[in-house]
């Protein structure tokens, strides 16, 4: 029997597939013999993935030292002896010398690295403002309260950069210094410290103020350094275009770090005779050793790394995609044996 | 905890609406058509004091002022809000609710600068959302209201002016207390009224109160004493008489006061004379009367409530969850306290991180981590799911619309399909493990239908009748199948539709009726099925079926031999035969003349038949019971559009009727042209009976010629007549006479006209009428016998009520007597054979009194109606006295067929492990043999019968049963507990012993006594099916609330009529089922369906589906939360239990509102884990949802534990990633957001069976806006959003490869386990709910 629009019922339902519940649906079966392909697909695409990643994590150098400092470890013990207790330490330096029996494959960073220093504490990590950052002239003057007890110096002006994250701006510097021939001299390696920070980051989101005058000196006129910096912001590098609020070693350091343990990137290796890499030969790092880590318990290093399409060095990933496809081939298997095994039953239960 | 706040919040509304009723206590909830879901905003004033009404008209003006000035106008406001204060208080209720309480605390929480977590304004984002989506939706339903509220106050009405001297058009809203108002019939009463004028002479006037109480049915008013005398109309400038009354109530049957004239006498005023607003005027040509209440003192308006208010079981279930989670919560927090502390403890003077205050003074460890902990409490506030509330009514909302849009619920013959009252209830329907079932109506279609009968002593078996209604049944099946559309006209009639013509074909009917085939095609088509049409209702119980009975041959020869002469005769001793021929007689004349049955004429749909200038003595007595709420179920009014055509058209009665002698030698003849005008008129006004004339003149479409006799007014057909009858068996019993040519022609109050076939008419002088109530189980007129001039007592009543009335009589007596005791054997043994067939069998006697008698007997009876105190019982006891020393003429047995499906509905349900009740107030016999017809007792099944008098016998009975089913189960356990016994698998009773088990009204108080009832629990739970016969209203509810509390299970009452409404209001589902028996138990219900068959579907499919989606639903909200707060959790870890977030504040709130929110919810109204094919095809399903197998508190730990796995998957995984790398804070957190994103929402399409374009849709949705968010927000937010600033990171990160490597890594090894149990679940050990997967 057909129905007419008219012939309907003033209640009665549409009779729709929407309405009746009677959508075309993709129903999926989850048993075995349908997860079967998938899980070893899945394991064997894991495993190529996870050799890759595993073959070319291993292919990345690095080259680490911890120059903190602990007791007659290394020449920096000196510094962090003569540092212990006081702050600001006392200017100190000390060297790492290694050296390399064949070329350490470019482009090599250079990277510091914090253990045991929180900057995602919470309170820390808060107390910054990033419209003063941004050049925000009014919020130069005025910064955000968040930057509290490090947002007006003693004499009440303000400071800029303002909070804990730039007050505790790591101030240790190295210099890279390369021997050709034994006995002969060290040649300054050239480390370009540009470029190290995001782009969007060196561009955009950290601006210095206005100039005044041309001068950017007089922009910071009336603002006071962090109290732990012994220079004011604008001093921070010669070149122009990396002091102030645009100094990369300073935008890198306010990306506050995700976990306790973390590197910041100090210099890329690239220029020169370097860039392919370090050549074989022994090297010199002369560190400035200012910044106290010790209180806390913290450690410094320095590392050397070279890079590839995923990054630093990290066997994590493969090693985890291995354990992930394994596991995926493991259930294939567990459910090639269910699939013979209970399928004819199921066959029977339906029958 | 949202139990805790709806309960507040229902407090707080009862409190500001100021109406101190309960829900539970309330006894109906009477629906206003005028404002529905609104309440009164007013409160009543205290009962006690007076109202006092006087004209408003200004000779009283001060007066007026002085009393009425203060009583509220017409105009009526049932919205809750005002543009002004829609704000505040929309507000205000909010936050009645503790979740949003909760929330609002998290808020200030966050203010106070110690412990904030989030930028100040974040955190309310979560709560302003749902506030302002709950404002939404409060806004439009309330500007809904607004808009019906205005309509109803532009209508209009007239009021008397005494500018003008006349009635004059005002809207309702300015009509006020004290006010004359004129209405015309059909018009809707705009106040509560106190009647002053009709124009009918009796100074009745008819309303329909469908409005205020659904019923269609209408209800006599009287106008005030002492007005109805005058002729002329009350003039409204000469009433200075003033009205006291009492002060507006809702009680509809109740009120109070009385008219005081200038002249200080009182005329009395009770609720005859008030006609109330919402009703309509019907039947009656105007009234005039004075407005005592108005607006929102109306009784109407105060009888408004709420929607109902019901919590389901899972939704209990889920808040006990709620509180897991919230010490799940507080754990957390305490372990962010405690490592905080201690975190700080190791660093405390370290200015680098450790930064003191401004003041320099660094805080203690311990008082961090006290701040801590509320900064944590905010941070892990997503653990407590804000939208889970809004979801689930969002969801719910959905489901209510698959289930209302669902085509089988359509009731074509009523143009209805199921409502759904309740709104939060739709998962309880998945978990009903009692069902409890009225019979009448519910089971049976409630067509009462002529069978058989018993006079003196002879069974006529009316076995062409049983043939008839036998091919009626075939046609209606095989029509269900055709589900032809009601035919519209007579025009559309008359074309042959195939399926019809095909009914008629296979059935028997169709061979025997060849010659008339093209008449009968139609007709039977639509035939039975169609005769229920969209307004059948209001030609209440009088379908083709009912009225066309066929008379037994035998007996309609034993009719003929009665002539006149015979009835001369009547003071001579007779000789046998004719002696049977006065039974016959007076059987007949009490089957037509002791009821209460109105007669219409169809052609005056609304008007009387009745010979109003009688005059003689007004006899009304019994005011106060039943008789003036004499259901006269007339039409509604005739309106064509209304009509739409749906008119029951049947020929196949007459196909029989026409070749049977008597019939055809007595057919009323009817002008065609009469005819067609008048089914042009009121298409539906031609009554049932007129059908056969109809049919005859479709029959002989050429042949017209003969047929031009006009009926005589005032003396319709007779086969035209109309009979309305308070119950269906009434009406029955007078087709029934009626087709034996004994024809009730009209009724007034004072006098019954009856044709009677041989004697022509008969006037019988009504002298009472005892009208039926439930105690006596009878009712009896009292008339003068027109022929002997007697009075008699007709009395018909339940058999075994009136067979103990009998006047005694010794076997041995003179042969009189002896002939009684015979009768009396031979019906009692017809009786039984009756009911054996599942007839309701009634018994009608009768009583001759001679005057003296009367007289005493009218005289106790006139003090029993006046005496104030006790009156129910005194007249109870005249009754008493009146109906006893009867002589039984005969018996009835009538038939109530079972609706269609229902033993199939039934079946089904037993097999989802349903335990079905029967409860009835039927006879025992009666009701077991439905329970055989409609399959709830198997034949084989073993039955118990209770059946006991004292407390005694019942335990003693009960302990017997009990040992005899174990004895023959020794396989089952014996129940120990009446818990262990519930969770026993019902295989295992199924195994064992079928077993039913009958109880009567009388054992079933002993078994509901404290004492007993663990007894009887035990006894019922070994029995498949229990069905309680005799039982009243009360013990209905009782049993439900016995059932329900003792063995914690979820209870389901279905039914139909008033004597349900308490068993339907207890009960955790209660359902209407909107029949014959007006709409009080669909009022009161959660749900209302039309058909019984309907039920199957409703909870079979809906309640499974339902209940799957909603606790899927619930569980992945839960699972959802715990797994992506468990990443904040995680990371506190790392950071020194500082609370730092390593998301995007915003990303992290919007990450539950906007990225995860809509798939859960398409997710909880689309899923389908079974064809609907399936679950109805393996009832065996549903007991998943009975056990609550979808969530158990297993499952939610298993659920749990699952969260805790993959958050620890989706945090470590980037961690040890990104570990030792110069990762930043909120780029570590990207891949963490986006990993939990894909993990969530694959493990909604692994934990989905049933996935449509649309959940493709929402979730290519979902990660879409994510990731466009993600990436607008990352383009532009360059210092927006201290100290987490999304710059630049997903551009980055798009970029990255180890970005895509990780988030895969993380969703593949997240999800592993739960695909692999799941497919392995599926292979392995597939529930049944998996298994029947197979059968889609």
């Amino acid at each position: 029997m057909t129905w007419s629009a008219t012939a309907r019922g003033a209640h009665q339902p549409d009779n729709t597939a929407f309405t009746q519940q009677r959508l075309p649906a993709w129903q999926p079966l989850l048993s075995a013999s349908i997860a079967l392909p998938l899980f070893f697909c899945a394991g064997l695409a894991f495993i190529g993935l996870g050799l890759g990643l595993y073959y070319s994590s291993n292919g990345i150098k690095e080259l680490e030292y911890d120059y903190t400092g602990d007791l007659g470890t290394s020449n920096c013990s000196v510094c962090a002896a003569a540092g212990q207790g006081r702050a600001p330490p006392p200017r100190c330096s000390c060297a790492w010398y290694f050296s390399l029996p064949e070329l350490f494959q470019g482009p090599v960073y250079l990277y510091y690295e914090l253990t045991n220093f929180y900057q995602n504490y919470r309170r820390y990590g808060v107390s910054r403002d990033d419209e003063q950052l941004s050049g925000l002239p009014s919020a130069l003057r005025h910064p955000a309260n968040e930057c509290a007890p490090y947002q007006l110096s003693a004499a009440g002006l303000p400071i800029a950069p303002c909070g804990a994250i730039a007050n505790s701006l790591f101030n240790d510097s190295f210099s890279l210094w390369h021997q050709r021939r034994a006995g002969g001299p060290y040649v300054e390696v050239p480390l370009d410290r540009t470029g190290i920070a995001w782009w969007t980051d060196y561009h955009v989101k950290f601006r210095n103020p206005p100039l005044v005058n041309g001068s950017l000196a007089l922009a910071f006129q009336g603002t006071a350094p962090p109290p732990n910096w012994h220079r004011p912001v604008y001093e921070l590098s010669t070149d122009p275009n990396n002091t102030g609020f645009i100094n990369q070693d300073f935008v890198v350091w306010m990306r506050t770090a995700a976990l306790p343990t973390f590197r910041k990137l100090y210099a890329r290796i690239r220029q020169g005779n370097y860039s392919a890499g370090l050549p074989r030969g022994a090297y010199r790092v002369n560190i400035t050793y200012n910044y106290p880590v010790r209180a806390f318990g913290g450690h410094k290093r320095i590392i050397f790394s070279s890079i590839s399409w995923m990054g630093g060095k990290n066997p994590f990933l493969g090693i985890a995609y291995l354990v992930v496809g394994s596991l995926c081939i493991l259930m294939g298997f567990v459910m090639l044996v269910v699939y013979i095994r209970y399928q004819d039953q199921n066959d029977e239960d339906e029958e | 905890m949202t139990e805790l706040l709806q309960w507040a919040r229902y407090h707080w509304q009862r409190l500001v609406s100021g109406t101190p009723r309960d829900d539970d206590e309330r006894p109906y909830s009477y629906f206003s058509l005028l404002a529905c879901g609104g309440k009164p905003s007013r409160t009543p004033r205290a009962a006690g004091k007076h109202r006092v009404v006087v004209p408003h008209l200004w000779p009283f003006k001060d007066e007026y002022e002085k009393f009425s000035g203060t009583y509220v106008n017409n105009r009526i406001r049932t919205t809750k809000y005002t543009l002004l204060n829609f704000v505040p208080r929309n507000l205000f209720e909010q936050f009645h609710r503790a979740a949003n309480l909760y929330f609002l605390f998290l808020v200030v929480l966050n203010w106070v600068p110690l412990v904030e977590a989030f930028q100040k304004e974040i955190t309310m984002l979560p709560l302003v959302v749902v506030l302002t989506i709950i404002a939404i939706k409060d806004g439009l339903e309330d500007y809904r209201k607004y808009k019906i509220d205005k309509q109803i106050n532009n209508l209009v009405t007239k009021v008397y002016s005494r500018k003008e001297k006349k009635y004059v058009d005002r809207c309702w809203k300015d009509v006020t207390v004290g006010d004359f108002i004129r209405l015309s019939c059909n018009e809707v009463i705009p106040a509560d009224i106190v009647l002053l004028f009709s124009t009918d002479p009796d100074g009745i006037c008819h309303i329909e109160t469908s409005g205020l109480d659904g019923e269609s049915n209408l209800k006599q008013r009287q106008v005030v004493r002492g007005y109805a005398e005058q002729d002329s109309e009350v003039d409204p400038e000469k009433f200075s008489s003033r009205i006291e009354c009492e002060s507006p109530n809702n009680d509809l049957n109740r009120f109070r006061g009385f008219l005081e004239h200038s002249n200080k006498e009182r005329v009395g005023l009770s609720k005859e004379n008030l006609l109330l607003r919402g009703c309509t005027i019907r039947n009656t040509e105007a009234v005039m009367g004075i407005v005592v209440y108005a607006g929102h003192e109306t009784k109407a308006m105060l009888n408004n409530s709420g929607p109902r208010y019901k919590r389901s079981k899972l939704e209990r279930r889920a808040n006990t969850d709620v509180l897991w989670c919230i010490l799940l919560l507080v754990i957390m927090c305490l372990t962010g306290a405690l490592g905080h502390g201690i975190w700080l403890s190791r660093y405390e003077h370290i200015p680098f991180f450790n930064i003191p205050d401004p003041d320099g003074h660094v805080i203690s460890p311990l008082l961090a981590g006290f701040y801590m902990f509320w900064t944590m409490i905010i941070l892990l506030q997503v653990l407590i799911p804000i939208s889970l509330y809004v979801s689930i009514e969002i969801v719910k909302l959905g489901q209510i619309y698959f289930i209302q849009n669902d085509v089988d619920f359509y009731n074509e013959k009523m143009d209805s399909t199921i409502q759904c009252r309740a709104l939060n209830i739709t998962e309880d329907l998945g978990q009903i493990q009692y069902l409890f079932s009225d019979k009448t109506g519910t089971l049976t279609e409630n067509k009462m239908v002529f069978r058989s009968c018993s006079v003196a002593g002879f069974d006529y078996c009316h076995e062409e009748n049983a043939r008839r209604l036998e091919s009626y049944q075939e046609a209606v099946s095989e029509d269900a199948d055709a589900a032809g559309p009601p035919s519209g006209s007579l025009i559309s009639m008359v074309k042959p539709r195939a399926p019809s013509c095909r009914t008629v074909h296979n059935g028997p009917l169709g061979s025997k009726s060849s010659n008339h085939l093209t008449g009968s095609c139609s007709a039977s088509g639509s035939g039975e099925g169609a005769s229920e049409g969209p307004h059948s209702r209001q030609a209440a119980f009088s379908s083709p079926i009912e009225t066309d009975v066929v008379p037994d041959t035998r007996l309609l020869d034993k009719f003929s031999q009665i002539t006149p002469q015979l009835l001369a005769s009547l003071d001579e001793t007779t000789p046998d035969p004719p002696l049977e021929a006065l039974y016959i007689i007076d059987f007949f004349i009490a089957l037509a003349i002791c009821n209460t049955v109105v007669v219409s004429a169809p052609n005056q749909p609304r008007q009387k038949v009745g010979l109003s200038a009688l005059s003689g003595m007004p006899i009304k007595s019994l005011e106060e019971i039943k008789s003036l709420f004499q259901r006269l179920s007339v039409r509604r009014s005739s309106s064509p559009s209304l009509a739409s055509g749906k008119e029951p058209w049947s020929g196949v009665p007459h196909a029989f009727v026409s070749r049977l002698p008597l019939f055809s030698r007595t057919k009323p003849a009817s002008p065609v042209e009469e005819d067609v005008s008048r089914t042009d008129r009121s298409p539906q006004g031609s009554g049932t009976s007129a059908r056969p004339i109809e049919t005859e003149k479709r029959n002989g479409d050429t042949d017209v010629a003969g047929s031009k006799a006009e009926p005589l007014p005032g003396q319709p057909l007779a086969s035209s007549l109309c009979y309305e009858a308070e119950s269906p068996d009434e009406a029955a019993l007078v087709y029934a006479a009626r087709a034996y040519q004994c024809t009730l022609r009209s009724r007034s109050p004072e006098r019954v006209v009856l044709d009677f076939a041989a004697l022509g008419p008969l006037t019988f002088q009504l002298l009472h009428i005892l009208p039926f109530d439930s105690v006596r189980k009878r009712m009896s007129v009292v008339v003068r016998h027109p022929l002997s001039g007697q009075v008699v007592v007709y009395t018909k009543g339940a058999d075994s009520v009136v067979m103990r009335l009998l006047a005694a009589a010794a076997p041995d007596g003179p042969s009189l007597e002896k002939q009684q005791v015979m009768i009396r054997e031979q019906t009692q043994k017809h009786l039984d054979g009756y009911a054996k067939r599942g007839l309701r069998t009634l018994c009608i006697a009768k009583r001759v009194m001679s005057d003296t008698e009367y007289a005493e007997w009218l005289s106790n009876h006139f003090s029993a109606e006046t005496s104030i105190d006790n009156r129910e019982e005194l007249l109870l006891e005249s009754a008493m006295k009146l109906e006893n020393k009867l002589t039984l003429l005969g018996a009835t047995g009538i038939e109530d067929r079972l609706q269609e499906g229902v033993p199939e509905s039934i079946d089904a349900l037993h097999k989802a492990g349903i335990k079905i009740w029967m409860l009835t107030g039927d006879k025992q016999e009666t009701a077991v043999n439905i329970a055989y017809a409609c399959k709830l007792l198997e034949p084989d099944d073993k039955l118990f019968i209770l059946n006991t008098e004292s407390k005694d016998a019942c335990v003693m009975l009960m302990d017997t049963i009990l040992k005899e089913i174990q004895k023959k189960n020794p396989a089952s356990p014996e129940p120990a507990s009446l818990s262990e016994d519930l969770h026993r698998p019902p295989a295992a009773q199924n195994s064992g012993l079928q077993a039913g088990l009958v109880i009567t009204g009388k054992t079933l108080e002993f078994a509901l006594q404290e004492s007993l009832q663990r007894q009887f629990l035990e006894l019922t739970a070994c029995c498949q099916a229990v069905v309680c016969c005799r039982a009243t209203p009360l013990q209905k509810s009782e049993v439900v609330k016995l059932v329900r509390s003792h063995l914690q299970v979820m209870t389901l009452a279905i039914g139909d009529g008033a004597n349900d409404v308490s068993m339907i209001q207890v009960a955790d589902i209660g359902i209407g089922i909107s029949g014959q028996e007006g709409m009080q138990a669909v009022m009161a219900s959660d749900f209302a369906i039309s058909q019984f068959k309907h039920l199957s579907k409703l909870l079979l499919v809906h309640g499974h589906w339902c209940y799957i989606r909603l606790s899927n639903m619930i569980l992945y909200f839960f699972y959802k939360n715990v797994a992506y707060v468990n990443l904040l959790f995680w990371y506190q870890f790392f950071c020194g239990f500082s609370g730092t977030s390593m998301t995007d504040y915003w990303v992290l709130i919007f990450f539950n509102l906007l990225f995860t929110s809509a798939p859960p919810v398409i997710y909880g109204v689309l899923e389908k884990d079974k064809s609907a094919e399936t679950l109805m095809q393996l009832p065996e399903l549903y007991m998943s949802g009975q056990k609550s197998e979808a969530y158990l508190p297993r499952t939610f730990w298993i659920t749990l534990l699952d969260a805790f796995y993959q958050s620890l998957v989706c945090f470590f995984v980037p961690y040890y990633a990104y570990r030792g790398s110069d990762i930043d804070i909120f780029t570590f957190g990207n891949p963490l957001n986006t990993a939990a994103l894909f993990i969530i929402l694959l493990h909604l399409v692994i934990e989905s069976k049933n996935l449509t374009w649309i959940h493709g849709l929402v979730i290519v949705g979902s990660i879409l806006s994510y990731f466009l968010f993600a990436l607008a927000f990352g383009a532009m937010c360059v210092t927006c959003n201290p100290p987490s600033n999304p710059y630049w990171i997903m551009q980055e990160h798009m970029l990255d490869p180890v970005f895509y490597l990780v988030c895969v890594l993380t969703t593949c090894a997240a999800l592993l386990p739960r695909l692999t149990y799941r497919v392995l679940q599926g292979s392995l050990f597939p529930s049944p709910i998996l298994r029947a997967k197979h059968f889609d």
